[in-house]
């Protein structure tokens, strides 16, 4: 469907900077703010570091492999446990949900992007010198190794000394700084940018989780800022916030960290969540089971997060008192949460179901999540958590939820939207093998690892004895973790072949129930012509089998034709303005010059961006344009 | 109100109202300060500096920043931040200040 | 090509406006954090200066009466720029700009005055939490200032009065919030740590 393209004539003025205008090639990209190209973006990133973390995971089970092994140093461990949970968790999960939420949000709202386009390219660019800036240790033989929790006061400079506690301080800072923008936009966004008629109890599932999980990163970020902000000025400015010389108190920390820590592991989960609440009607053949239930469960989980965070500390001694209050808040959690997976399986029960990968991925998700979330509710018991807790146990608990349970939904996502994107159907009879080395390969690893807790073997120890008895399952779960990496290679070459010679798709290849599967793969630049009117929920489904009549009007589609579509302009800033404060950052570890010069960027970029005008490109559909 | 634009609110207040909420204000101040002067109050002082806090706060929230006439979404999100905060600030306190009792009484 | 000064949104509140007070609401966590950290180690230095040897009321009563009366300010140049009063907007755009400079320049003498006295980041807990705390509510204040003057110096500028008041708007949003946070400061560090 061919369009043109006009670029507006005072689109070209900027500040300091003429403003970008082509629409093809690596400038485009670099100053793009689309929300398709960014999330293609966050999606190819996060799978490279996915790789990386996946990398240092391998190592570990090596090294683990038998007792008394030499693969590695005790410190280098220390990185590589770090590192992998570090990595693991901001670098992959998280983007590689972003990317979702990028390229849907719009596209499921019936908008032509998000609210503030220019921050969410900023966001993006955050993302990806945040993570190079963290992993700068590795270069430098300075890789943080304090966990990836950085309890104080192993994180003073006294107990670790040199550059690393630093690249993961102020790498978290940098990484944080994007992520709390991006759950601005997309709050914004999801309330204010509904295609009319879209109430919000009309909105796909994946919108509210996406809502309640900007909600949760607005509310929980800030406080590990704080934490990082005080371990950052006892290093550089010899405050005493952790000093126990002083009478600091390293416990206040940990408060810091897990009133973060705790909802950011609801924020690694409710993306996936989403996407699976999407995954299972579509591959049922029916709606999702119980709407309201899921909508009120997910807000739940959201508000009960940020009240149960000492259940991370229940081995600290904080007393009888405030352990119960915090066992019994943490077992409530489990209540929302159980619903929604009795709310899943009823989404399947009686329907008409088609076994294509993205629904085994769903599947698999559902039966492992599952787990994870029973060893969960076995750690609430303060008591029984006395034994669990720095043991393997809460090593296996915390992989069912994030690769049993996040992982494998955010798979079954790539399943379901590669042909949206690329225009294009992955391989199924490869998408199966994938699944099953990878059911396999992570089970195998992960489900020994609760022996192994009971058993007591303790979490970040880079060797154990022979006469211990952990020999057996730890060369059990090594042998998981490379077939579980079969798995993953299996999806690469899968994800590759496909691209360059996959099965093509129609607009609606699973037959789904969403806008997005309303426009063509990949969609326009500007998502719709016209903007779609809603009056239910799953429209489109609705269009097609329930005789619910399209109402955009003619007159409308005519209008877009003559006049055109206004796309938001490309912009220099967002990536100068990232790499400005990451400049600071490494300035405060080498160079004060270097350090006001990334602040002076900083600094202009955002007047830059600030006064630079509305800018942009008028786009008119033609042909065949909806 | 799904008037299309924001920044004119269906209610303007007048200057003058602002004025008289600035001149609460700067009294609210004096009152504070001559309170912690006053050593009969000691004992309710924090009640009464709290207090005065609150009303302060709650006529900026109210008044300058237009919370009082605008949408209450506004007013549900900022006052959720704020309680969220202020809930969680006081649980941080409550649990440091039992363990340091309850090491105090440890150590007899 | 129409762009609406303002654009129409599904709850009609402008997104920008939306944003700012999300912004504000996350803020009350970044800042109550940041208060609680004092509270935490309120009364637990092993060594002085103390904040009763230090803290100087009357004079932090000064400063504080001028941030609220920046406040006040800050709404007359609201005002006047829904009223489309060019003249108005400016003189109290400056006017709030300037008291904001006044209550930096307290600060800055009053930081002084402390660290004459022996109160250093790293001499005790109340130096660190007292200069961590109330200078990031000092550089939360300078960036309202840049942003007054910013906004002040684009009042130059051929801009749509709608636009420009909603601009004028949200800046008074954040500026009062860094208001509300000192009178928090005041009377929970300054008030209760020399009475209480």
């Amino acid at each position: 469907m061919a369009t043109h393209h006009e670029v507006l004539q005072a689109s070209r003025a900027g500040v300091f900077l003429p403003r970008p205008v082509s629409t093809t090639g690596f400038w485009s990209w670099v100053t793009t703010v689309d929300h398709k190209r960014i999330g293609i973006m966050y999606f190819f990133t996060s799978i490279l570091f996915f790789l990386v973390g996946g990398i240092e995971a391998l190592i570990i089970r090596t090294q683990l492999f038998a007792p008394d092994l030499k693969i590695v140093s005790a410190d280098t461990f220390n990185q590589l446990f770090t590192m992998h949970g570090t990595t693991m968790v901001f670098l992959a999960v998280m983007p590689l949900s972003a990317a979702f939420f990028n390229y849907l949000l719009p596209l499921m709202l019936g908008a032509r992007d998000v609210a503030f386009p220019r921050l969410n390219a900023f966001s993006y660019w955050m993302y990806l010198f945040g993570g190079i800036f963290i992993n700068t240790g590795w270069f430098v033989n300075a890789a943080p190794a304090v966990g990836w929790f950085g309890y104080a006061n192993l994180t003073s400079t006294t107990y670790t000394p040199g550059l690393a506690t630093d690249y993961w301080t102020l790498g978290l800072q940098i990484l944080g700084i994007g992520t709390l923008v991006s759950g601005f936009n997309f709050i914004v966004t999801i309330l204010n940018m509904r295609a009319p008629g879209m109430s919000l109890m009309k909105m796909p599932v994946f919108l509210w989780t996406t809502l309640v999980t900007s909600f949760l990163i607005i509310f929980s970020f800030p406080s590990v800022t704080v934490g990082l902000i005080l371990v950052t000025f006892d290093r550089l400015f010899n405050t005493n916030f952790f000093e126990v010389a002083a009478n600091g108190d390293v416990v206040l920390w940990q408060h810091l960290f897990w009133i973060f820590g705790h909802p950011e592991v609801y924020i690694l989960i409710l993306p996936a969540m989403g996407i699976v609440s999407e995954i299972l009607p579509t591959f049922a053949r029916k709606p999702l089971f119980g709407y309201s239930v899921m909508v009120l469960s997910t807000m739940l989980i959201g508000f009960l997060g940020f009240g149960v965070w000492s259940h991370h500390m229940f081995t600290v001694g904080l007393g009888p008192v405030v352990n119960s209050i915090f066992s019994l808040a943490t077992m409530a959690i489990a209540i929302p949460t159980g619903v929604k997976i009795f709310n899943w399986v009823s989404t399947l029960w009686g329907g008409s179901i088609r076994f294509k990968t993205p629904l085994i991925f769903a599947l698999g998700f559902i039966f492992q999540f599952m787990i994870g979330g029973l060893s969960g509710v076995m750690h609430s018991s303060a008591p029984s958590n006395a034994q669990q807790q720095d043991t393997y146990f809460v090593v296996a608990h915390f992989h069912y939820v994030l690769i049993g349970g996040a992982l494998f939904a955010l798979f079954a996502g790539i399943y379901y939207w590669f042909p949206k994107v690329t225009g294009r159907l992955m391989n199924e009879k490869l998408g199966v093998i994938n699944f099953i080395l990878m059911f396999i390969g992570f089970n195998v690893t992960f489900f020994p690892m609760h022996f192994l807790g009971l058993m007591g073997m303790p979490r970040r120890i880079y060797t154990y004895d022979a006469a211990l008895g952990l020999q057996f399952w730890n060369q059990v779960s090594t042998v998981g973790a490379f077939i579980l990496a079969a798995g993953v290679t299996v999806f690469l070459v899968n994800f590759v072949i496909s691209l360059a010679r996959g099965e093509k798709a129609a607009a609606d290849p699973w037959d789904a129930r969403t806008l997005e599967w309303m426009t063509s793969n990949p969609p326009p630049v500007y998502n719709f012509a016209v903007t779609p009117v809603v009056s239910a929920r799953d429209e489109f489904w609705a269009r097609k089998y329930e005789g619910v009549a399209a109402k955009e009007s003619a007159a409308a589609l005519e209008e877009a034709k003559k006049h055109g579509i206004h796309i938001p302009g490309n912009s220099y800033f967002p990536i100068i303005m990232a790499a400005g404060i990451t400049v600071f950052c490494y300035g405060l570890l080498y160079s004060g010059a270097l350090a006001i010069a990334g602040l002076a960027v900083t600094i202009l970029s955002f007047f830059g961006w600030a006064f630079e005008g509305v800018g942009g490109t008028i786009i008119y559909p033609e042909g065949d344009a909806r | 109100m799904h008037s299309p634009n924001g920044s004119a609110q269906a209610k303007h207040v007048s200057p003058t109202t602002y004025l008289k909420v600035g001149a609460v204000l700067a009294l609210l101040t004096a009152l504070e300060v001559a309170v912690v002067y006053v050593d009969a109050l000691k004992g309710i002082l924090a009640f009464l500096l709290l207090s005065i806090g609150i009303i302060k706060f709650a006529l900026v929230a109210m008044y300058f920043m237009h919370l009082k006439f605008d949408s209450p979404i506004y007013y549900r999100f900022f006052v959720g931040g704020l309680i969220m905060a202020t809930a969680l600030a006081l649980a941080v306190l409550a649990i440091t200040q039992s363990n340091r009792v309850a090491e105090a009484l440890l150590r007899g | 090509m129409n762009h609406t000064a303002v654009e129409h949104t599904a709850t009609g509140m402008p997104n920008r406006k939306l944003g700012m007070w999300l912004f504000l609401a996350s803020e009350c966590m970044f800042f109550g954090a940041l208060i609680a950290t004092y509270l935490v180690y309120q009364g637990q230095s092993l060594v002085g200066p103390y904040p009763e040897d230090l803290f100087d009321i009357p004079l932090t009563t000064v400063s504080t009466f001028v941030l609220l009366m920046s406040s006040l300010a800050m709404v007359l140049a609201v005002s006047a720029s829904q009223r489309r009063d060019m003249k108005a907007t400016r003189l109290w755009l400056a006017v709030t700009a300037a008291m904001g400079l006044i209550f930096l320049g307290f600060q800055a003498y009053e930081y002084n005055h402390f660290i004459h006295a022996g109160l250093t980041l790293s001499v005790n807990l109340f130096g660190s939490t007292f200069y961590v705390l109330t200078g990031f509510h000092g550089a939360h204040v300078l960036i309202g200032v840049t942003w007054l003057v910013a906004l002040l110096v684009h009042t130059l500028r051929p801009l749509d009065w709608e636009r420009r008041a909603l601009d004028i708007e949200i800046a008074g949003l954040y500026w009062h919030f860094v208001d509300v946070v000192w009178i928090v400061i005041f009377t929970v560090v300054y008030l209760l740590g020399v009475g209480g």
